[in-house]
């Protein structure tokens, strides 16, 4: 995330950027007011995280031009896109139950938009084919939609979507019309596309796993407000309310998965009950974290760091615990549970996380 | 609560309480179960109600002359009239496809002040006798009426007593049957597929023609058949605003009329010529009307 408006200097804080997004999102219907800035550089993948009814699909209706401003503004590469129809701005949308065209093959679904854009049909076919090929779908050209598989489809969605060359993806809860098991897999493929993706991206989600995993960038909406954005990991250790810390309280590592250990890029390792080989994540929750002031002894975790106490947060009965050291984490403990053991910020202390608490997934 | 339970039970013992220990595992295997005990004061009516619609179609097959229909079907007359009638029908449904799917999309697609207003004005030749229909149209395009006053000083045409006035009366009193059928169709189908085709770039009525229109067709089709059946039996309005010239308005239910008049056997066959195009078209959309129980 490169700001821009800070290197040039000189410039206010809120001049419109050369490249990317720059968006003040206002829709007003009434009972409901969404009211969100959003500002994201190329290459950036920014999710909106939030509860139910919490405004995240009215705020990428919004975007797609979908649903109208009732104020604020919408800059695109520098371009207004406030008054523009939603078939001139360049804006490509997976939407949540991927909204294939029953009656066109998996090639013409994704043929329709460079057609639209006036590309000949044999250009078009071409192009489509290459995106499928890419996607790895050579084999379902002409597979009409209800033959596809949930993963099969929601890449025929990703690849009509990116067939227009968008400078703005959207995805609408782009995982979660799949079952679990095709989740890891087509999660893992998505956040390779969107690195690949040279654009602005935008995901709408309600799963803190998704959001982490696929976005550099968390903006959590609540009743129509932006309550919190920032880095998945300052997020996470620095919830700002209390559904935040329920939410997205989740300690995420990458590194390089070897059977039942996760070596953390930059970090110790880190005992999983998954096995898995090669570039991999893992997480677990910071109520899975134990805290010691002294070394356990004959502690049957596996997973033994020596931290420090950098902040305390209270939310509720629940204090969380940022810490640093070996590994960077939070943990969450009881009020009671921080008295006995005198937590405060400087305080050195023994983190354990069960193996079996945590999940490890391919990157 | 308890008290209709009991009373079902016992309704079950009397009636073969030992098939109700296998009950729920075997899916409905109780034979009769449907005629068991319908009350006679629905039964009889409704045998009645039967026999009053088939008795007449089973006269018209029975009092058929199945001898000369050969050459009855074969004479210059009718054979004339049934083509009148076919192309003057067919004419009609294309015209209320080209005016009605736009105004059903109008209708199920986009908001307007009065909407519920016009959708009741659409529906209104549904339920107006087709003589008034008549009547109102040679007022309004009648060579004195309000339209066709202008049509026929500034171009020259007259629609009434031609057969373009028969396409006219015909495509009045099917195009709601098209409009009804369509918007139906629309209104179930899903609008975000329109939206999708918007975020790649279709216009509006591009999304409508290449993503809409495929969609809907089974809806726009059923309405085509619907409005096509309709149209070929159309009498009341046809007979008022065109006139019954033979070769030129004289479509098979006017035909038919005039026949029995004068040639009873004649108008036998045609009439057995349009119950056979009603039964075709029927079957044309079982998949969509007799499957509903």
């Amino acid at each position: 995330m490169t700001h821009i408006d800070h290197v040039s200097g000189g410039l206010p804080a809120d001049d419109i950027r050369a490249d990317g997004l720059d968006a003040h999102l206002v829709v007003d219907r009434g009972t409901f007011c969404l009211d969100v800035a959003l500002r994201a550089a190329p290459g950036d993948v920014v999710a909106l995280l939030g509860p139910n009814g919490a405004g995240k699909t009215t705020a990428l209706r919004a975007l797609a031009g979908l649903t109208p401003l009732t104020d604020g503004h919408l800059c695109l590469d520098g371009a207004t896109l406030d008054r523009m129809a939603p078939e001139s701005r360049p804006v490509g949308v997976v939407f949540q139950d991927y909204l294939l065209f029953p009656h066109l093959s998996a090639l013409d679904n994704v043929a329709f938009g460079p057609r639209c854009h006036g590309v000949s049909k044999a250009e078009a076919r071409e192009q489509a084919a290459k995106w499928l090929d890419r996607m790895g779908l050579a084999d379902h050209h002409g597979a009409k939609p209800r033959r596809l598989s949930g993963g099969q489809a929601q890449r025929v969605a990703v690849a009509r979507a990116l067939a227009t060359h968008p400078r703005l993806l959207l995805l609408d809860e782009p995982l979660a019309a799949l079952d679990a098991r095709t989740r890891l897999d087509v999660r893992a493929q998505l956040r390779r596309h969107l690195a690949d993706f040279e654009a602005v991206a935008v995901l709408v989600t309600h799963d803190p796993l998704d959001a982490m995993v696929l976005a550099d960038r968390l903006v959590v909406i609540e009743h129509g407000r932006v309550v919190q954005e920032g880095a998945p990991a300052d997020i996470a250790r620095h919830p700002r309310t209390d559904y935040i810390a329920q939410l997205v309280g989740l300690n995420l590592y990458k590194g390089q998965a070897d059977g039942h250990v996760v070596r953390v890029d930059s970090g110790p390792d880190v005992a999983t009950s998954e096995e898995l080989s090669g570039p991999a994540f893992v997480a677990f929750p910071p109520s899975a974290v134990t805290l010691y002031r002294d070394r356990p002894t004959g502690a049957s975790a596996r997973n033994l760091w020596r931290c420090q106490v950098a902040g305390l947060e209270t939310h509720g009965d629940q204090i969380r615990a940022d810490l640093t050291g070996e590994l960077a984490l939070a943990a969450d403990l009881t009020t009671v549970a921080a008295a006995e053991l005198n937590l405060h910020p400087g305080a050195p202390v023994w983190a354990t996380v069960k193996a079996t608490q945590t999940h490890a997934y391919p990157a | 609560m308890t008290e209709l339970d009991k009373s079902g039970a016992a309704a079950e013992v009397l009636t073969g309480g030992d098939t109700r220990g296998a009950g729920p595992r075997r899916p409905r295997a109780r034979p009769g179960a449907r005629g068991r005990g319908v009350p006679l004061p629905l039964l009889v009516p409704a045998l009645v109600g039967l026999a009053f619609l088939l008795l007449p179609l089973i006269a018209l097959l029975v009092r058929a002359p199945w001898r000369t229909l050969p050459d009855q079907l074969t004479s210059p007359e009718v054979w004339q009239a049934l083509q009148l009638s076919l192309i003057c029908a067919t004419a009609a449904t294309a015209v209320s496809l080209v005016l009605g799917v736009p105004l059903a999309w109008l209708l199920a697609r986009t908001e307007f002040p009065g909407r519920g207003f016009v959708r009741a004005l659409v529906t209104l030749p549904l339920v107006l006798p087709p003589v008034v229909g008549g009547v109102a149209l040679l007022l309004a395009l009648g060579r004195n009426g309000v339209v066709g006053q202008l049509l026929d000083s500034w171009f020259g045409i007259t629609l009434p007593f031609t057969t373009a006035g028969v396409v006219v009366a015909e495509s009045f009193v099917a195009m709601p049957f098209l409009v009804i059928s369509v918007e139906g169709t629309l209104r179930a189908a899903d609008p975000r597929f329109e939206e999708a085709a918007t975020t790649l770039g279709a216009s509006r009525f591009t999304a409508f023609r290449r993503v809409t229109l495929p969609l809907i067709m089974p809806g726009i089709a059923a309405g085509a058949v619907l409005a096509w059946a309709r149209a070929l039996g159309e009498f009341g309005a046809t007979i008022t605003f065109a006139g019954n010239f033979p070769g030129r308005t004289q479509t098979m239910p006017l035909a038919v009329y005039l026949a029995l008049q004068n040639d009873p056997a004649a108008a036998l066959a045609l009439s057995l010529v349009l119950l056979a195009v009603s039964i075709a078209v029927l079957a044309g959309l079982r998949d969509r009307w007799m499957t509903a129980s």
